[in-house]
């Protein structure tokens, strides 16, 4: 995104792209909730508010680590590997122009990104690690992983000089949550239950509402990543409308061919990977482009799922295979379909057969980075708290021992310990009646 | 003929179901249940509410054996259950006058011996 600063008058601030970029930052904020309804539906019931807990505290945790120093890692001048310190506490964080948008919205908006990623790795960890190592983990990644590498790609870092293609985050976001994921799904081990039972989805309705809301937010991501209300925001929305449509019926396709029947886990899941393999194309491709890339990216993804479910490692929610080979197909593709008519540079496929090898550097560079810095930060924070509940807590599950509170509690056999003030006289002649029974 | 009632933890359930079918335990029903067995309730937070939880879910496995397999589906379960601290459940062995398996209106000890796949 940091190419297209330049465009149209620079440093005027632009009432239509403070419009279009107020409510593109808000879109992209209510990804990270609608994540939460994803990831949550697919995990056991007994650890449904866990799951969505790591989404929604990532809002919390992340946002305030982008104020304190992770924006001025990732968007200060500094050299090619790292931002400075300047804009650290938001200090010169203001309302003059940066483009044509003041410059705290662009921060705020660079931030709403910064807290989907570290959320996105959830889905590695669910079902069996503590609340607070979890917290001072995504703390310490949003930091020292996901900062150093949105400096590389849009900053004014090495990898953005080197001319790779990421328009609103294919490497940046989600090949570098997914190295995480790895990373971190390796350190923690498999459920205890893993591979001895089915761990079957609760609420498959959430899942379909949190992909819908997903692909709602991403059209902030995407065509937000324009940094105006101009053309290129047009482009980039009308691929992310075009990209998951083109998946969702491959994976159906591909479901119906494998089991004959169309899964709604399925459907949801694909239109995740499209909208994934969309991100690093959406300002660079035609809208058939678009088409193409979408279709093609339910296949690398729909196999790694069935392969990895048969391997030790207990990515719980696939993040790996559909954020990371998602994201890097759609970023190879990027550098096949690239079209200078419509996005200023051009791909293999008109001939500009460099552009892919330098996809494919920022993909190994960034994986390779996220991987190793990830397990790294982990085994520190396994240090201070130990990463894994116990046996009894995992069997009961994380939302009774983590949260004390259940998604689906019923209320019966409740004895108030607190009561609520006597205001409320009909709340506490409930309590009685409840504590007699 | 006995009909085994076993209530157990739901954190224990999965391991008891897997150590009947161990034991070749076939036939048996499954239902989560409430109930209070002595053991300290936790406590949870709702906003300014805080509650305790008197009542805790549990899981009840009604089994219809016949008496030779009395002994090693207790066995089973006494095993997977048991965790130590109050609240692990009970098992209830109780006589059973008639059984009768509805597919084939077999009585009593044919009702609950599983068939041979073979046969069917």
């Amino acid at each position: 995104m940091s190419e297209l600063l330049g465009q149209g008058a620079p440093n005027a601030l632009s009432t239509p792209d403070i419009a279009w970029m107020l409510v593109a930052t808000s879109l992209v904020l209510l990804m990270t909730p609608a994540l939460a309804l994803f990831y949550g539906g697919l995990v056991r019931a007994k650890n449904a508010l866990n799951t969505m807990m790591m989404s929604i505290a990532a809002l919390g945790v992340v946002g305030l680590v982008w104020a304190l120093i992770g924006y001025s890692l990732a968007f200060s001048e500094g050299n090619h590997w790292i931002g400075g310190a300047q804009y650290a506490l938001l200090r010169g964080v203001g309302l003059d122009a940066k483009g044509s948008i003041p410059h705290l919205l662009y921060m705020a908006y660079q931030g709403t990104f910064a807290i989907i990623t570290a959320a996105l790795i959830s889905g590695a960890l669910v079902e069996r690690m503590r609340f607070g190592a979890y917290m001072l983990f995504i703390a310490l990644w949003a930091a020292f992983v996901y900062a150093p590498v949105a400096h590389w790609v849009w900053g004014g870092g090495w990898l953005g000089h080197a001319g790779v293609l990421d328009y609103a985050g294919g490497t940046v976001v989600h090949v570098n949550a997914a190295a995480a994921a790895l990373a971190v799904a390796l350190v923690l081990g498999p459920r205890r239950d893993y591979g001895r039972q089915a761990l079957l989805p609760h609420n498959v309705p959430y899942v379909l509402l949190g992909a819908a809301l997903l692909w709602f937010g991403w059209f902030g991501f995407n065509a937000g990543s324009a940094l105006g209300a101009n053309s290129g925001a047009a482009l980039a929305f009308v691929n992310t409308f075009f990209a998951p449509m083109a998946t969702l019926v491959a994976w159906m396709g591909l479901d119906i061919l494998r089991t004959g029947k169309a899964t709604a886990v399925g459907a949801a899941t694909g239109i995740v990977v499209g909208l994934v393999a969309i991100t690093p194309a959406a300002g660079f491709v035609s809208p058939i482009g678009a088409i193409a890339i979408g279709a093609l990216a339910a296949i690398p993804s729909y196999f790694a799922i069935l392969y990895r479910a048969r391997t030790a490692l207990d990515d719980a929610l696939d993040v790996v295979a559909a954020h990371g080979v998602g994201g890097a197909t759609g970023a190879l593709l990027t550098g096949v379909l690239a079209s200078a008519a419509w996005g200023g540079t051009d791909g293999a496929l008109a001939g500009n057969v460099a552009q892919l090898w330098r996809q494919m550097l920022g993909l190994v560079v960034v994986a390779a980075y996220s991987g190793a810095l990830t397990f790294v930060l982990i085994k520190v924070v396994s240090v201070a708290i130990p990463l894994r509940t116990v046996k009894r807590a995992e069997a009961t599950g994380l939302d009774i021992t983590e949260h004390g509170e259940e998604a689906y509690s019923r209320g019966e056999g409740t004895v108030l310990v607190l009561p609520t003030p006597a205001t409320e006289p009909a709340a506490s002649l409930h309590s009685v009646l409840e504590s007699s029974t | 003929m006995k009909l085994i009632v076993a209530i157990v933890r739901p954190e224990c359930a999965n391991e008891v179901l897997e150590a009947l079918f161990r034991a070749e335990v076939r036939g048996l029903t499954v239902s989560r249940v409430q109930g209070h067995g002595g053991e300290t309730e936790p406590v949870e937070t709702y906003r300014g509410t805080t509650v305790k939880m008197e009542l805790r879910e549990k899981v009840r496995f009604e089994i219809g054996v016949s008496d030779h397999f009395v002994e090693p589906t207790v066995r089973a379960i006494l095993d997977s259950a048991r965790t130590g601290e109050v609240g692990d459940g009970k098992i209830f062995v109780l006589p059973v006058e008639r059984v009768y398996r509805i597919r084939t209106g077999d009585i009593d000890e044919m009702a609950v011996t599983p068939p041979i796949p073979a046969a069917e």
